[in-house]
């Protein structure tokens, strides 16, 4: 997917001035609220109308205010996922997933129902009224209605807002599931940083109404590791948990994981933050920690007054993180050997 | 039952016939109207808010006389269109409608235009993106989702026509058997010495007529949230 937008909207005080092009399938817009991202994809959607400028999407002119070219949101195949679900309140789950459908041309349906309902596992709802689903189920479907539109670009706006951290984590990977089966690029919406490692390659940071730079969330974090006192948080998706006592460990690259907390789901994805993991230069005699993991330093980089250091543990990446007098006593540059030692109860399960 | 005559009883059927034909002829144009407000934005939308309102504060025998000057034999519409057509409405149970469609259509309008202000723009805008163009929106969208306020308007603007005196005595006159309805023969017995009898039992018939009317409105409104 390519995308050029080079567009002028002024709403009151608010001016929005944007002009980028960016390549990828799995591309995010963030920012703070306020900064813009949503009147952006609305104008991408052409639920607004820019006041000049042009959107070019795979070389098609979707707007243009200098030929007076402006295709229709009906014409224009975005399929959008909103923070709120906004179902069909008088249509069924079938008729809401049916809705755009049966309205896609028939040589552009790609995309087959059965397949839909099966990776977002809602083939038993199918006969029910929307009113009564739950939030994850009416977000499942909502996302399902948006696939089955066979979308050019799926727009999603803060698809995960609105639900708690578990049902977030629950709805994720049937999200990036549905997009990566029908190779759907999508442009993902929000102002959660966590939300864009998870769903995006490449970013748009977006202020004030301006792009301020393209980068990728990982930057993004690093950057700002020096300015967080909760540290850089590391996302591991780890596999076949197996009980331990009373604790789970988990298969991690080579090695595994004790973690305090877990489920008898085969995969998990848990977070860790750079402040939760302590490095020793040799082996330590005796440790309160549970996983002592022997790890090469593979670089540094520096965020604020300490330096975040990557880790190869045995084929898992770890970031840690130490202040400038720590690094130096330990000596950490490129290629040394230390140890990482974590607490159990560091890992937070997220879904 | 109540020793009602032949004209009494043309009276009532006269009334439901005006009263239904002037809801199911202002529907689509209630409709249309209630949509134009709601969703479009156009010159002069503040005029045409007024003029369908304007009924609901005249008296209805401002609205029936100005009918007839419109309407009449020398009156621009009935000079102009109607006569060359070989249409006569003034006097005639048609007049009554129009009378009726012209006092009862804001009511009509107001409710519809409530239920389509309550719809969440969002769904439309849903629709909209997953390919739905105008036509398909409002059929498949706003009318379902505006059903209750339809159904509220027209049952109200049938209430309303049923009770239609001041606009329909004018236009439309009081024929007993052609243009007189159960008010206007209310009217006639009441002002009759020892008519007091038969314009109760009447009264009667409006009451009851009236209590079935809202009996089926509120079963009707259970039925579709039920349905929902």
């Amino acid at each position: 997917m390519e995308l050029r937008v080079a567009i002028q909207k002024r709403f009151g005080n608010f001016f929005l001035d944007t002009d980028f092009i960016i390549n990828g399938e799995r591309v995010g817009v963030f920012g703070p609220s306020g900064s813009g991202k949503s009147t952006l994809v609305g104008l991408i959607a052409g639920l607004t109308k820019p006041d000049k400028g042009t959107i070019i999407l795979d070389g098609e002119p979707l707007f243009d205010s200098s030929t007076g070219v402006n295709v229709r949101t009906e014409s224009r195949r975005m399929g959008m996922v909103f923070q709120r679900p906004s179902l069909f309140p008088h249509l069924s789950v079938k008729g809401n997933l049916l809705y755009g459908y049966k309205r896609c041309a028939t040589e552009n349906r790609k995309i087959a129902f059965d397949d839909v309902v099966q990776v977002l596992n809602i083939g038993r709802l199918l006969d029910r009224g929307v009113k009564h689903l739950s939030g994850g189920e009416k977000q499942r479907v909502a996302i399902g209605r948006a696939v089955l539109g066979n979308p050019r670009l799926l727009l999603l706006d803060e698809p995960l807002s609105a639900l708690d951290d578990s049902l977030k984590f629950h709805i994720v990977p049937f999200l990036k599931n549905v997009c990566e089966a029908f190779s759907i690029p999508y442009l993902f919406i929000s102002h959660s940083l966590l939300e864009m490692r998870i769903m995006t390659d490449r970013i748009l940071h977006l202020a004030n109404g301006r792009i301020v730079e393209e980068t990728t969330a990982e930057d993004l974090v690093r950057k700002r590791m020096g300015e967080s006192m909760a540290g850089y948080m590391n996302l591991l998706q780890l596999s076949e948990p197996r009980q331990v006592d009373a604790l789970y460990a988990y298969t991690w690259g080579e090695g595994q994981l004790l973690t305090a907390s877990g489920d008898e789901r085969p995969e998990g994805l848990f977070e860790l933050s750079s402040t939760d993991i302590m490095l020793f230069k040799s082996h330590p005699e005796a440790i309160s920690a549970r996983n002592l993991l022997r790890c090469v330093v593979v670089d540094t980089f520096e965020a604020g007054n300490r330096i975040g250091i990557n880790l190869d543990c045995g084929g898992g990446r770890l970031v840690a993180e130490v202040v400038r007098q720590a690094a130096d006593e330990l000596g950490i540059t490129a290629g040394v050997e230390v140890y990482a030692a974590i607490k159990a109860t560091a890992f937070r399960k997220l879904g | 039952m109540f020793g009602f005559t032949a004209a009494d009883y043309s009276a009532m059927f006269l009334s439901l016939k005006v009263a239904v034909t002037a809801t199911l002829l202002s529907l689509p144009f209630g409709f249309a109207v209630a949509y134009l407000m709601t969703y479009r934005r156009f010159r002069g939308k503040i005029l045409l808010d007024v003029a369908v309102n304007l009924p609901l504060t005249l008296p209805p025998v401002v609205i029936g006389f100005l009918l007839l000057i419109l309407l009449g034999r020398e009156g621009p519409i009935g000079k102009m269109v109607l006569q060359p057509l070989g249409i006569k409405l003034i006097f005639t149970w048609k007049a009554a409608v129009i009378a009726t469609a012209v006092v009862g259509f804001p009511l009509m309008v107001r409710s519809i235009r409530t239920a389509m202000e309550g719809i969440d723009e969002r769904l439309v805008q849903v629709s909209r993106l997953l390919g739905a163009r105008r036509l398909d929106r409002i059929i498949t969208v706003i009318v379902p989702l505006s059903v209750r306020g339809i159904i509220a308007g027209s049952v109200l603007m049938f209430a309303r026509g049923l009770g239609e005196f001041g606009a329909t005595v004018i236009v439309a006159g009081n024929i007993p058997g052609v243009t007189q309805t159960i008010p206007l023969a209310i009217y006639e017995y009441a002002s009759s010495p020892k008519g007091d009898v038969m314009a109760l039992s009447l009264c009667a018939v409006s009451i009851s007529i009236s209590i079935v009317v809202l009996v089926f409105h509120e079963w009707l409104g259970r039925r579709i949230v039920r349905s929902d």
